[in-house]
């Protein structure tokens, strides 16, 4: 800090508990943010480029590569797009075991994020093993739900990462009575765990940091929307998958090698806070009564909510997964045959981190001829600029760099960006004159 | 393979990343309360999404997932080489350049023009390349992705002394012990399990699907009897060529088996 009026840039390495390579600039002068930008550099890994010429049957394994925390988003987008091309009805028995399998990724991603990613800033500590000295009931709870959730993949998938199960049609292979009974047995265990993590993240102090912003998730008429539903908008716009180009464009800004996304022209919030704020009301009872005890006023204005939206779908995703179970009956085959068509697909579903839209156009062969991937995170990336500035102005430019740095650090975490993947860290550039 | 390591303190450990999904960190990440156990035995002293940051330390093991793909990669790799005793390659992209390495056979640059409105921001190499490429590699820890039990493996090697084992084995010795029906043999299905390597417990025959090669080449694999093998159940020579050239389309076995299939193709 300088009181002189020079230019004072500090390159101080920020965000750590992200998953992929950006940076932040942020230059105040004479008191006024006169630049912001999240900077991604995550280098380019042209997926949609070499999806071309492959087979429809090679895209789900193709696809998980993405993203490591969340491919079962990718594999359900995909498959449901394909499977709506090739006029495939998939057997009820796959479609509430996709609702499952789709339940075990929100498990795990977001008690990730909460324990490992986010949790650790408001204890003052740099990481989730530094947490567990203060916390250790905690953060081993936190774990052990991470834990049940990649079990639920792996039920299904073999493995929770990459997982092998899905396939155009259905599944691959249906799991045996014996191994769903052990796992509904720890699933209806990690219950009170999971509305014990609520209670936890609900009592955590956040800042009070009102801001308005138009919410984007997918909406069922009688489900919390996971893998099927409409998109919705907090103005009210309700549309299906296909129209999403019609409201929504991608843009590319030089600073990032994400692209953004707006919808008519404004930034967007999606994720589990935007789902919380558009869905609460087809939260089951017992959800709806803890949350009204949280405190928790909804629609939220405050992203620092999010931890605690992550914790309700947490517990959320557990009932899901054993109401879905507690019916599990073997089916008599886990997929159908499918006759590849050419045309246009699209689909989407609600990865752990918010919307995610794919399109193909496929050949006669059931080729690619190109494809569109839309994920979260640059969906979430103008809202994100707009929020560090919001949120800065609202605690105040005059705290010291180490305080500003560390603001910045929790606001972006609240949107757990996948900025999928790459090399480093974020760094974060202050500037004051 | 000469990786072992002095039996110390408390190991200093780092995690790296370069172009990847971030899924071989998650064999960390994903230990649930083991990660604390470990983290008892280790120090970890760089792991970005954990949590540590000091890149520039002196470790005693460096484990690196992702693949080489910017300038600055480069100069990062070496760096991290310099300061690292024992560096180990962990995942596809770490050792054969990964998935995203399907663009080395295409014209990078056109795809980024494709993609981006603003093609000179994006600083991409042409190809996408191991770790092993630019610095001496100690170990490397095939699979995409690698497994939490897989790096337990190393570690407790490292931590006893030992050099970590290497198994190259095909996916059909795992087969034959968990007792699972030979998917190619009994239903015809194209299972790239003769020519790869094993390590993850042959999880697609355990669901009855074919085994599509994310853990890269096997030793001794005889993948011109595999080609043969599934051009007579049918596949065209461009399918055989993707079965290939997939997750680990740079692993030089791979990739001279799809070359050879491709010129079989034309003849």
């Amino acid at each position: 800090m300088s009181e002189q009026k020079r230019t004072v840039a500090i390159h101080v390495p920020v965000l750590t508990r992200v998953e992929g390579e950006g940076a932040l600039d942020l230059r105040i002068e004479n008191g006024e943010i006169t630049e912001l930008r999240l900077r991604i550099f995550e280098p380019p890994r042209f997926f949609e480029k070499f999806l071309e010429g492959r087979s429809h049957t090679e895209i789900p394994d193709m696809v998980a590569r993405i993203c490591g925390i969340c491919p079962v988003a990718y594999q359900v987008t995909a498959a449901q797009a394909l499977e709506k091309l090739f006029g495939v009805e998939i057997d009820p028995w796959a479609r509430a075991m996709r609702r499952v399998f789709y339940c075990g990724e929100w498990i795990q991603s977001h008690s990730l994020h909460i324990h490992l990613l986010a949790a650790p800033d408001f204890f003052g500590c740099n990481s989730a093993i530094a947490l567990a000295r203060i916390a250790p009931d905690e953060v081993r709870r936190g774990l052990r739900i991470q834990a049940l959730g990649n079990e639920l993949m792996e039920l299904f998938g073999a493995r929770s990462v990459h997982p092998v199960g899905i396939r155009i049609g259905g599944f691959h292979g249906a799991p045996a009575l014996s191994k769903i009974n052990a796992i509904r047995d720890k699933l209806r265990a990690a219950l009170p765990e999971a509305e014990a993590l609520i209670r936890w993240a609900a009592s955590i102090p956040v800042p009070q940091d009102d801001q308005g912003f138009i919410s984007v998730a997918m909406q069922h008429p009688t489900d919390y929307a996971i893998e099927t539903g409409a998109i919705g908008v907090s103005d009210g716009l309700r549309i299906e998958a296909d129209a999403f180009d019609v409201h929504f464009a991608e843009r590319h800004e030089p600073h990032s090698t994400a692209l953004f996304s707006t919808y008519h022209q404004q930034s967007y919030l999606v994720g589990p806070l935007a789902r919380l704020n558009l869905n609460h009301a087809c939260l089951p009872e017992q959800i709806k009564a803890l949350l009204a005890e949280s405190g928790l006023a909804l629609p939220s204005r405050n992203l620092f909510h999010s931890l605690v939206a992550r914790a309700v779908e947490i517990l959320l995703a557990l009932h899901e997964a054993l109401r879905l179970l507690d019916a599990y009956r073997m089916p008599d085959s886990p997929w159908v045959l499918v006759t590849p068509r050419a045309g246009v697909a699209t689909g989407c579903t609600e990865a752990p981190r918010g919307l995610l839209w794919h399109r193909y156009e496929m050949d006669d062969d059931g080729c690619v001829v190109n494809a569109r991937i839309v994920p979260p995170t640059s969906q979430n990336q103008g809202r994100i600029e707009e929020d560090l500035r919001l949120s800065l102005l609202n605690l105040g430019l005059d705290h010291p760099d180490d305080a500003l740095r560390l603001h910045c650090e929790k606001v972006i975490r609240n949107y757990d960006p996948c900025i999928s993947c790459a090399t480093h860290f974020l760094r974060m550039n202050v500037e004051r004159t | 393979m000469n990786a072992t390591l002095k039996k110390t303190d408390k190991p200093r450990v780092a995690v790296h990343k370069f172009s990847s999904c971030d899924g071989c960190q998650l064999a960390f990440l994903n230990l649930g309360e083991d990660l604390l156990a470990l983290a008892e035995r280790v120090d970890l002293v760089h792991f970005a999404e954990a949590g540590q940051l000091d890149p520039d330390t002196e470790v005693d093991v460096a484990f690196v997932e992702g693949s080489v793909t910017t300038p600055e990669d480069i100069e990062r790799i070496r760096q991290i080489r310099q300061h690292s005793r024992m560096l180990i390659a962990i995942g596809a992209c770490a050792t054969a350049g990964g998935i995203q390495a399907l663009r080395n056979s295409a014209n990078g640059a056109d795809w980024v023009a494709q993609i981006y409105a603003h093609p000179e921001a994006i600083a991409s190499l042409g190809h996408s390349t191991p770790i092993s490429s630019h610095v001496k590699v100690d170990f490397e820890l095939w699979g995409c992705p690698v497994s939490g039990p897989q790096v337990l493996m190393v570690v407790n090697s490292l931590l006893h002394g030992v050099a970590p084992r290497d198994n190259a084995d095909k996916v059909c010795t795992e087969c034959k012990r968990k007792g699972y029906p030979c998917v190619m043999v009994s239903r015809g299905v194209p299972c790239m399990g003769p020519a790869t390597r094993a390590g993850c417990g042959a999880l697609c025959p355990s669901l009855g699907r074919d085994c599509y090669g994310c853990y890269g080449p096997a030793e001794n694999a005889n993948t011109d009897a595999l080609a043969a093998q599934f051009g007579s159940l049918g596949l065209t020579p461009q399918a055989i060529v993707r079965r290939f050239l997939s997750i680990n389309s740079q692993a030089p076995v791979f990739l001279s088996a799809a070359d050879k299939t491709r010129m079989r193709g034309h003849e």
